[in-house]
């Protein structure tokens, strides 16, 4: 786990200090709103419809348990006791008050932690698999990468006022949990005649014009990543469209320009940046990489687990849904869902965020991680301690086994706190888990991953959702698009619509028949619900929704 | 015929709670929409507004929304005023806490 240096100390203590005057100068009118929102947004703080949000920074979504326990103590102090962890590894207060944000953010500094360059058009919170330095099968640990990246990009001079916001993910595995491919860069750490070096793709993204990213490099070496990225970064910052806030992302620059052109633009740029950066880059890595070692990893007999699994079906299920393989013998890798049936995903109060850092430090190496699914990961646990976790998880309404399935929905905040959405998404995440929960078929239906947005922006994710919904507002009534098909994994895919629309009302009773067809369709259970969608395309479901004349309308067409 | 003009209200946030207010009768800013002042004349709320927004060090993003007067005081037209006039609908938080 990386510890700040002295330099990262005295960086975010002196911007705290910035801030905090700024915030004084705003109360006292010396600034106007147009002047402060700018520095505001530098520092994570958002005007929502309700209140202030302070967005927090989870690099690479990896906590320690002090870390936690101090985002329960802002989440009791200076909001209403709990707080929303977001599909971007951060988490979010959404009830601080103005002059309150420089107290947190002092809070924050103490354990290492920071809200910067969580908004604005700037360089965001670097992403990584949540599993890593645990997966099986992964090259190497990309949180090291991330962590160069993160202190690269951190008031880097010439990315501060960048066409539009820009976000980078950081896999190790060719199984993809961070969505490597709908993010402005992502990078895949690769081994090529027994180097370690980044694949990088370019111009992914969602929001209003989703794309898969496009692979910009195979193979770049370490000494190479930074200028590199720089160079990516620096072409798009000349050339992306300014003129147009809906044009502007990296995504429709390539579109516009080819990846070839792009290409041999960064390549251009990258002669450059590489004569400038020299080797310091390196030196830090290693230093970096050091302190993302693996745990000592014990051995030891796990009759315990394999006792409860056979005397305790709740346990069994939990385990069934929760757990993944770990590269250590004997160990696992824990998912605590926070997507209790009928609650908000992704929030957890101050108890639940402490009970979860008691467990990092009593049986996980004192490690947390947060998913961009809005979950919480213990990355190491031996499996003799698991009985006793998931009794502790259990009562603390933290023991749901739904990771995969059908309640475990990504979704945005929607209307219920965001500015610009269009419609909300939090109930209607809340009715398909009850709804389906009741139906007591989840673990029926196998693997389905629901996603849904409450406005074009694509927070939640939906077009990636092998269901997804979003949120719309049609002549002042909410109204719920859905898209079928699509993928957030290796093998990316974009959903297609459905067709019209539904009212909030008839959002579950869709979804109901949507799962109804495909149990009836496919070939058996081991048939996942996506293997199926791709296996019959859209008619079945079409039907199904609309009645049988749409269904061969689609097949006419 | 010009279309006929749908009452308003002034609404904004709060500078330091960051939470929505209406602008009263008498100037002041008020929490809850029943104490709004409703404007049914198009030239008076526009000048209401203008005042308003010269107001930068108590309130943040001041705008017209519609509203339709009842006899409980005035009520939104859209959902989005709805959920800013109660809170959000996921917990019990906001305005509903108070009401």
């Amino acid at each position: 786990m990386y510890s700040y240096t002295d330099f990262d100390a005295a960086f975010v203590a002196t911007r705290n200090r910035q801030f905090r005057h700024q915030v004084e100068r705003r109360i006292s009118g010396a600034l106007t709103e147009d002047e402060f929102k700018p520095l505001r947004l530098m520092n994570g703080l958002y005007l929502q419809l309700h209140a202030y949000m302070l967005r927090v920074a989870i690099p690479y979504g990896t906590l320690r348990s002090a870390q936690m326990d101090q985002l329960a103590l802002l989440a009791e102090k200076w909001d209403k006791g709990y707080g929303h962890f977001t599909t971007r590894q951060n988490i979010q207060y959404n009830w601080p008050e103005l002059r309150d944000v420089p107290d947190m953010l002092d809070a924050l500094a103490e354990v290492g932690m920071h809200a910067i360059q969580t908004s604005g058009n700037t360089i965001r919170n670097v992403t990584a698999d949540h599993f890593a330095g645990a997966a099986e099968g992964e090259v190497a640990d990309p949180r090291p990468v991330a962590e160069l990246l993160r202190q690269w990009s951190t008031d880097h001079p010439e990315f501060q006022f960048l066409p539009r916001k820009f976000k980078i993910a950081v896999t190790g595995c060719d199984a993809d949990r961070a969505v490597i491919k709908a993010h402005d860069i992502g990078i895949q750490v690769v081994r090529q005649d027994g180097r370690i070096g980044y694949r990088v793709l370019v111009g992914g993204g969602l929001g209003r014009t989703p794309m898969i990213g496009k692979e910009i490099a195979p193979f770049v070496a370490l000494p190479n990543l930074l200028p590199y990225v720089e160079a990516v970064v620096s072409v798009w910052n000349l050339l992306g469209r300014r003129d147009n806030k809906y044009k502007a992302r990296i995504k429709i620059t390539v579109h516009e320009h080819g990846i070839d052109e792009i290409r041999a633009l960064v390549d251009r740029r990258f002669q450059e940046t590489r004569a400038a950066f020299g080797g310091d880059a390196l030196d830090i890595f290693d230093d970096i990489a050091a302190q993302f070692l693996p745990p000592a990893f014990r051995n030891a007999p796990t009759d315990a687990f394999d006792a409860a699994c056979d005397a305790d079906p709740t346990f069994r299920a939990w385990a069934d849904t929760n757990l993944s393989a770990h590269r250590a013998p004997g160990y696992a890798i824990a998912q605590i869902s926070l997507k209790a049936h009928g609650e908000t995903p992704g929030d957890a109060s101050a108890e639940q965020m402490r009970v979860m850092a008691d467990l990092a430090r009593t049986y996980g190496h004192d490690e947390l991680r947060i998913t961009h699914e809005q979950n919480v990961v213990l990355p190491h646990v031996h499996k003799s301690d698991l009985p006793a976790i998931h009794k502790i998880l259990k009562a603390h309404g933290l023991a749901t086994a739904n990771i995969g399935r059908i309640s475990d929905i990504i979704a945005c905040p929607g209307m219920d706190y965001c500015a610009l959405a269009t419609a909300r998404s939090i109930p209607i995440a809340q009715e398909i888990a009850t709804r389906f929960d009741e139906l007591k078929i989840e673990n029926d239906i196998g693997e389905l991953k629901i996603k849904i947005s409450g406005c074009i922006n694509a927070c939640g994710h939906h077009h990636v959702g092998h269901i997804g919904i979003l949120g719309l507002d049609r002549a002042g009534v909410e109204n719920y698009q859905i898209t079928l098909g699509g993928d957030a994994t290796e093998t990316a895919a974009l959903g297609e619509r459905t067709g019209p629309g539904f009212p909030a009302e008839g959002v579950v009773p869709a979804i109901e028949r949507i799962v109804e067809t495909y149990m009836a369709e496919r070939t058996g259970p081991e048939e996942s619900f996506l293997q199926a969608y791709r296996r019959l395309g859209m008619d079945p479901f079409k039907t199904a929704l609309y009645g049988e004349d749409a269904g061969k309308k689609t097949r006419a067409a | 015929m010009p279309k006929a003009f749908t009452p308003k209200v002034i609404t904004a946030n709060a500078l330091v709670e960051g939470d929505v207010v209406y602008l009263a009768a008498d100037d002041s800013w008020v929490r809850a929409l029943r104490d709004a002042e409703v404007f049914t004349d198009e030239a008076v709320a526009q000048v209401r507004l203008l005042d308003a927004q010269s107001r930068p060090a108590e309130v943040v993003g001041v705008y017209l929304a519609d509203v339709a007067p009842s006899p409980d005081g005035p009520q939104p037209v859209h959902f989005r005023e709805a959920f800013r006039a109660r809170g959000p609908s996921n917990h019990a938080h906001g305005k509903q806490e108070t009401a």
